[in-house]
């Protein structure tokens, strides 16, 4: 190991030197009060905290050579299916940094968070007008929140009509949340299979559709990137039993402006802000999950939710931006909301983010992003075909798919001896974030492709050429794919090793 | 990769189960999955061991394992009452990869209807089922 590469693995504790700093703020200049009057000494620290003393320099460095062993967005191209990984437009991170926006205190009073409130207000009406659900709440902050929020609903649902129900269906291709959050939720999961055609089938639903059902979640387009052709049966079905139809929002860029969620029949649908509507993501967060609902669901959505009174109360500015007169505040009268999600208002950030994307798209732009997302998608799988990747790399069900599609690696493991796990992590050698793999389970050594509106046809050409090269060279030395990556700061991981064998806890 | 195997002892499950009976024991059966489940499943990293005297139902899951790629059922291949765990897939459950039908063993079972092993498959044919 060279020694750059043996300072690159410190940690800032380990850089750390006994009375070195950075910043030293100037002696006080203001009368100081005596600390135990201020804060007794039993609740004070006996000794210092260890914290790494490091200089300015050393700070910056550090963080700067972290910040370059991440594979992101902004590095190369990242077509992880099912997460819609699109480009984050940087006028948004004006928008979202402006005083007004950035500084706002969440515990400010609704009367002077006018703005903001609008801004929220508007961004449920916009939701609403996408989902073709006219009820919104902005709480849920991520897209499992959304899901369990819509559990929770549909629970209150049930419970206010007498009704005790005991289980959901998903299909056998539903997201993983999907079942954690019925399971969650107090309920049994039941998994519907799958058709020939990649679709729900239609007879295993109809038998498993009974009067103990309460709900059937559902993604459209589906986890193998195909439109679920009958979304009105399933409707039918589903309601006919007195159950809930819930729309699974991680495909919702595939349909944007073209159908809705709610003409399908769903009544409840979570979006993924941080998806759909192009905020970073993939750190952890923060996202989004707004839940929209049909009528019938609405009087228990979470509590408060932002609303428009007409009427100005005596001290607010009196009028929204569009002159109507009339203020914007939180309503907790709800007696029979589910209640709070999470403290304060949700991720006000993603809120800004996702309402300057509506809005400088508008409702024509919306379209093209979901037929672009749809077109590049198809333009991808033909190419891999036009170029041979197809004999070794099937599609596992062979459409017109929708955003993205689902590869399987069964004859790529049986010809080459390489499975999709080292495609995957060749991939990284070439700079390409690996698409997700192993998911949908019905699809053997599945490789879930989805490369976003955002991607020019040169980045998509050269991927599906690097695929190529990948499966050439697997031809020639399949040890290359099976011990990749090569290049990059972390190599294989074991990973049955973490798993049998978890560390999880690293002394400082 | 290991190289695959069925052994010619074992009676098979079509969903890629295997039981071993003791000729000299014929009312008890021992359970794994085969080279082939192990195979598809990838790395396993925990055998959730089902309690002593749990039902068994022919076709039905009885217990799960998971790998690094997923959570799988284990189906029965046969109907019983569960007599044995393997506990020491608890700390090494790559026995379950390592050697299926050997260390990797998961349960024995004391069967309730030992004339449901005529459905099974003899090693033929699940080889013939699995097309290679």
């Amino acid at each position: 190991m060279s020694a750059t590469a043996a300072d690159d693995q410190l940690t800032i504790f380990e850089r750390s030197r006994a009375g070195r700093r950075a910043f030293v703020a100037p002696a006080s200049d203001v009368p100081e009060r005596p600390l135990d009057e201020l804060l007794p000494a039993r609740l004070r620290r006996a000794a210092p905290a260890r914290l790494p003393e490091v200089s300015e320099p050393e700070i910056v460095r550090h963080y700067n050579r972290l910040s370059r062993r991440n594979f992101d967005l902004d590095t190369g191209f990242y077509p992880l299916g099912s997460c819609t990984m699109k480009h984050n437009p940087r006028l948004h991170e004006r928008v979202a940094a402006l005083d007004g926006n950035a500084r706002l205190h969440p515990l400010q009073d609704p009367r002077r968070a006018q703005g903001a409130l609008e801004l929220m207000w508007r961004l449920q009406e916009a939701l609403g007008e996408i989902a073709g659900l006219p009820h919104v709440s902005l709480q849920p902050s991520a897209g499992s929140h959304g899901e369990l929020a819509g559990v929770l609903l549909t629970r209150a649902y049930h419970e206010d009509r007498g009704e005790r129900r005991t289980k959901v269906l998903a299909p056998d291709t539903a997201h993983g949340t999907n079942p954690a959050t019925v399971t969650m939720g107090g309920y049994e999961v039941v998994h519907v299979g799958t058709d020939a055609d990649g679709n729900v089938d239609l007879e295993d639903l109809r038998a498993k559709a009974t009067e103990d059902v309460a709900c059937l979640m559902l993604t459209n387009p589906s986890t193998l990137g195909l439109f679920e052709r009958g979304i009105q049966q399933i409707a039918e079905i589903v309601h006919g039993v007195g159950a809930t139809l819930y729309y699974d929002g991680a495909n919702l860029n595939a349909i944007m402006g073209i159908c809705r969620p709610g003409d399908m029949g769903f009544d409840i649908v979570h979006f993924n802000l941080h998806k759909t509507f192009a905020q970073p993501h993939g750190g952890g967060g923060p996202g989004a999950g707004p839940v929209a609902v049909a009528d019938h669901i609405e009087p228990f959505l979470p509590r408060p939710q932002v609303v428009r009174r007409e009427g100005a109360p005596d001290d607010t500015i009196g009028t929204g931006s569009d002159g109507r007169l009339g203020h914007f505040d939180l309503d907790y009268d709800r007696p029979r909301s589910i209640g709070r999600l999470r403290g304060f208002q949700g991720n006000y950030g993603v809120f800004v983010r996702a309402y300057a994307y509506i809005r400088s798209l508008g409702a024509a732009g919306l379209r093209d992003v979901s037929e672009t997302a749809v077109l590049n998608a198809n333009y991808l799988l033909a190419r891999l075909r036009a170029i041979g990747v197809a004999e070794r790399l099937p599609v596992a069900y062979d459409r017109v798919c929708m955003h993205e599609f689902v590869l399987s690696g069964a004859p790529m493991k049986r010809d080459l001896e390489i499975r999709t796990l080292d495609l995957a992590k060749r991939l990284l050698d070439h700079g390409v974030h690996p698409p997700t793999v192993y998911f949908p389970l019905v699809v053997d050594e599945a490789l879930m492709i989805e490369p976003t509106e955002t991607e020019t046809r040169e980045t998509l050409d050269r991927f599906a050429d690097t695929i190529a090269e990948i499966l050439r060279e697997a031809a020639q030395d399949p040890e290359i794919a099976r011990t990749a990556p090569h290049t990059t700061p972390v190599r294989r991981l074991d990973e049955a090793g973490a798993a049998r064998h978890p560390v999880i806890r690293q002394a400082l | 990769m290991e190289q695959a195997g069925y052994p010619d002892d074992l009676l098979y499950h079509p969903d890629h189960d295997w039981a071993r009976i003791d000729p000299a024991n014929p009312d008890e059966a021992t359970f794994g999955i085969t080279w082939y489940a192990q195979d598809a499943l990838g790395e396993v990293v925990f055998f959730d061991p089902p309690k002593l005297g749990t039902r068994v139902t022919k076709d039905e899951p009885y217990t799960e394992i998971e790998s690094v790629k997923a959570v799988s059922d284990v189906i029965g291949p046969l109907s019983g009452e569960v007599v044995a765990v393997n506990d020491a897939l608890a700390d090494s459950p790559e026995a379950i990869n390592e050697d299926p039908y050997g260390a990797g063993w998961l349960v024995r079972v004391r069967l309730s209807d030992p004339s449901e092993r005529e459905s099974l498959l003899d090693a033929a044919a699940y080889r013939a089922s699995l097309g290679s």
